[in-house]
């Protein structure tokens, strides 16, 4: 059945493993996927360990819903501490490795200890075992899927493994399934790569049990039909995310050169339309009607003839507008090289464009680069810079620390030019006319990020009654909404409900893509119960579905405070107060964030999770979510 | 009208939405395995095509079962596999030419897609359009258009 599914309990050093059932009360409290895991990674990550040590414990699941009728219910979550902040690790990856999880038998994998030498983990149809990665070493994550697939002779077998920048212990390696599927954010291919695995293999042939087959396939294709026919999900199937740029730097919420402009002119290049001189094809993750990838051919340089995924609105600020460059084939190029070597395209992005900060103002030169002049828009320095890092050579050696420790062994005030949240750098957009966006990255668990807490639809200009509509359900909210996203009134409500929201997809395992995080008219709590309820027979209130979420993230939050996160840590840089916006249409012109205001906001955020005005969780709010006993060790 | 399936590698988006589907349709759980349905992949060069039974008229799985158990329904154009005569031999997942005939080793029978009774779930869910079931007469009509209208911008360009 759904709820059959098993955890695995692997240690790498002992050469064990431990198969269990996952008790039904675990699902009650936290469904599955991202939930669980966090509950493991609480239970299970001594304090103070260190993320690159045989301490530290791997978290891989397949939600709830994954291998379902639930409509893209692909994502694979991995969880650990994370290399790069200290604070809680997770990512999230599409593709097809998830629900083969589940067919194979499982849900959860929790993975200790560090193996002797290069080791990857098969998972067929039940059994464990462990084999010699030696001859997969160096291989980039698609080419290791290729091989394990012929060691094993089945073509059908698919593999998250890491690449060369995760061997290396580069701080924000990814771990990636097929040819684009990364979990890309904090490092969790770092952790892989610190205990010597260097791909997990899966194969099943297992049935996932359906209550009420005949009625979630019609629910279903009504689900569907409800996200595809939207001009939301017509543009995301033609475009993908690479729809966002030409709205965003048209109107001046980009981040340009680092930090020193917030919109990069002349740049049509980028736009998505131009994926068309490139693309063959979209390519979509398991059972998803927005196929939001594009198959495409590199046509320019080195790389030419080169065919890739993607690439996503993240790649297109990376390689393009945060370092000046205009062209498509550069955009495409570094994104391949990023999937290619295994390293997350936004942190490379951002601490390139740093990089180039540092050079620009004389703080590096020539010598600490290798003879690579950091010049805005140097295309070939760009895509050399990703090779750099991957390979830790030169400055790339040190950019591959992370932000915070880059910029300690640079010195020379450094710092404050990094743009980052808990050591984690911030995507290409620009939050500083933005409050509520900008909220969101401070508050993030996993440390600056847009896919765990942002208010998306804010950019929408909703007005007020819509957004009432959807944020004060499940739970009643009747402070205030404002339709002007560059208020501040109501926007830490708006921040808060989202990451309820992102954590609730999480849980089950669905793209957020499928929920209201760029389109407004998708389903969310009041469609996952009921969807829950055809697939599994377990009874949830939309209600209930808040409050699992609320008690997951309280986790998240719990963790990192034993690790010493405190409210000072859900901050942003300095720049986003001090420095206003110097370009963009006139409603986002010389906008900065405004401290006084920022902190009202956060105090009013904390507020709303039941958290004290230092953001400790306090034991009302423990019991209510029934958290007082953690860790309990029930798994 | 008789239909038939037809698929679009083209259209096809690789997201096994179609597997997925056919098995909860047919046998009540996600599982590709016993889906009527695959997407092969080659995923080296991003190309994706479905295959599923192609309902020969002549169809070698017919005519290599040695109990006569699948028949042709001229009425839907499909063969189908009468249960109560099959005995599971598994000839027929031998000699199709398509790897249409499988074997579901849980439910211990052979499967193949019968049309969904003249509905195909998969059709359906298929968004892309990848995966159509269109009347046989017309099912060429799109091609014949498309090498006719390369061809007629050919002959107009160099007619006398």
């Amino acid at each position: 059945m759904a709820l059959n599914k098993k955890i695995a309990y692997i240690d790498l050093s002992e050469k064990t493993v431990k198969m269990e059932n996952i008790p039904l009360e675990m699902r009650k409290k936290y469904l599955g996927g991202r939930g669980i895991d966090a509950y493991l990674l609480y239970n299970h990550c001594p304090k103070g360990a260190d993320p690159l040590g045989p301490e530290n414990v791997l978290l891989v699941s397949a939600g709830l819903l994954v291998g379902t009728p639930a409509s893209a219910s692909a994502r694979t979550h991995v969880m650990a501490k994370s290399p790069l902040t200290g604070a809680v690790g997770s990512s999230n990856m599409g593709g097809f490795f998830g629900p083969e999880m589940r067919w194979a038998g499982f849900d959860h994998l929790v993975i200790k200890g560090k193996a002797e030498k290069p080791t990857y983990i098969w998972i067929n149809d039940g059994k464990i075992e462990f084999r010699d990665a030696s001859e997969l070493m160096g291989l980039a994550p698609p080419q290791v899927e290729q091989a394990v697939r012929e060691e094993l002779a089945d073509d059908e077998i698919k593999v998250m493994s890491i690449g060369i920048a995760g061997e290396n212990l580069v701080r924000f390696a990814i771990v990636e399934t097929g040819l684009k599927n990364a979990g890309g954010r904090s490092g969790m291919g770092t952790v892989m790569g610190s205990k010597n695995l260097k791909a997990i293999a899966v194969r099943g042939t297992g049935d996932i049990e359906i209550k009420h087959p005949e009625e979630v396939l019609e629910y279903d294709l009504n689900f569907i039909n409800g996200i595809v026919n939207t001009k939301f999900g017509r543009i995301m199937q033609k475009w993908g995310t690479m729809f966002i740029y030409g709205v965003t730097n048209s109107t001046g919420l980009v981040r340009v050169r680092n930090f020193q402009a917030n919109q990069l002119p002349a740049s049509e290049d980028l736009e998505c339309e131009n994926i068309e001189d490139y693309s063959f094809g979209t390519e979509g993750c398991f059972s998803c009607s927005l196929h939001c990838r594009h198959k495409y051919i590199i046509k320019e340089g080195e790389y030419a003839g080169t065919y890739a995924q993607g690439p996503e609105y993240t790649s297109q600020g990376a390689f393009g507008a945060e370092v000046g460059c205009r062209s498509f084939n550069t955009v495409l190029t570094g994104n391949h090289l990023v999937n290619y070597y295994g390293l997350d395209t936004l942190e490379v992005g951002s601490l390139i464009a740093w990089a180039f900060e540092l050079y620009e103002k004389g703080i590096i030169t020539d010598k600490d680069t290798g003879g690579l002049k950091l010049e805005w828009g140097n295309d070939d320095v760009v895509l050399k810079m990703i090779e750099k890092i991957a390979k830790r050579e030169d400055i790339g050696d040190t950019l591959a620390e992370g932000p915070l420790r880059a910029a300690k062994k640079i010195g020379k005030g450094s710092e404050k030019y990094l743009i980052h949240v808990k050591g984690m750098s911030n995507l290409h957009s620009d939050e500083r006319p933005t409050p509520s966006l900008a909220l969101g990255i401070a508050t993030g668990t996993r440390g600056s990020d847009h896919l765990r807490s942002r208010p998306a639809i804010d950019l929408y200009h909703l007005p007020e009654p819509v957004l009432r509509k959807i944020y004060s359900y499940p739970v009643p909210y009747d402070g205030p909404l404002t339709s002007d996203y560059r208020d501040y009134k109501g926007k830490p409500w708006q921040v808060f409900w989202q990451e309820m929201c992102y954590m609730a997809v999480d849980c089950l395992g669905i793209c957020k893509y499928h929920t209201k995080f760029l389109s407004p008219n998708n389903p969310a709590f009041k469609e996952w119960p009921e969807l829950i309820k055809l697939i599994t027979d377990l009874d949830f209130t939309p209600e209930e579905i808040w409050e699992i979420a609320e008690r997951a993230y309280n986790l998240e939050k719990l963790f990192n405070i034993r690790e010493g996160f405190t409210r000072k840590d859900d901050a942003l840089v300095d720049r986003y107060f001090d420095e206003p916006t110097p370009d963009g249409l006139a409603l986002v012109r010389g906008k900065s964030i405004d401290r006084k205001k920022f902190k009202k906001m956060l105090d009013e955020y904390y507020a709303h999770h039941g958290w004290d005005e230092k953001g400790v969780v306090p034991d009302k709010t423990l019991e209510r979510l029934g958290l007082k006993s953690e860790p309990s060790n029930a798994l | 009208m008789e239909k038939m399936i037809i698929v679009d590698s083209e259209k096809c988006t690789g997201c096994r939405m179609c597997e997925m589907v056919c098995s909860v349709k047919n046998e009540g759980v996600s599982n590709p395995a016993r889906a009527r349905i695959a997407v092969v992949k080659w995923e080296a060069d991003g190309y994706y095509l479905p295959m599923v039974c192609q309902q020969c008229e002549d169809a070698p799985c017919a005519a290599a079962c040695p109990v006569k158990a699948i028949s042709r329904d001229t009425e839907l154009g499909r063969t189908v596999v009468d249960y109560d005569k099959c005995i599971g031999c598994r000839l027929c997942v031998s000699v199709c030419p398509f790897g249409g005939m499988g074997y579901d080793t849980i439910g211990r029978k052979v499967i193949k897609c019968d049309l969904c009774g003249g509905d195909p779930t998969c059709v359906k869910f298929c968004d892309p359009g990848a995966i159509q079931y269109v009347d046989i007469n017309k099912a060429n009509m799109k091609r014949k258009r498309a090498a006719s209208r390369n061809l007629s911008e050919l002959m107009r360009k160099h007619a006398p």
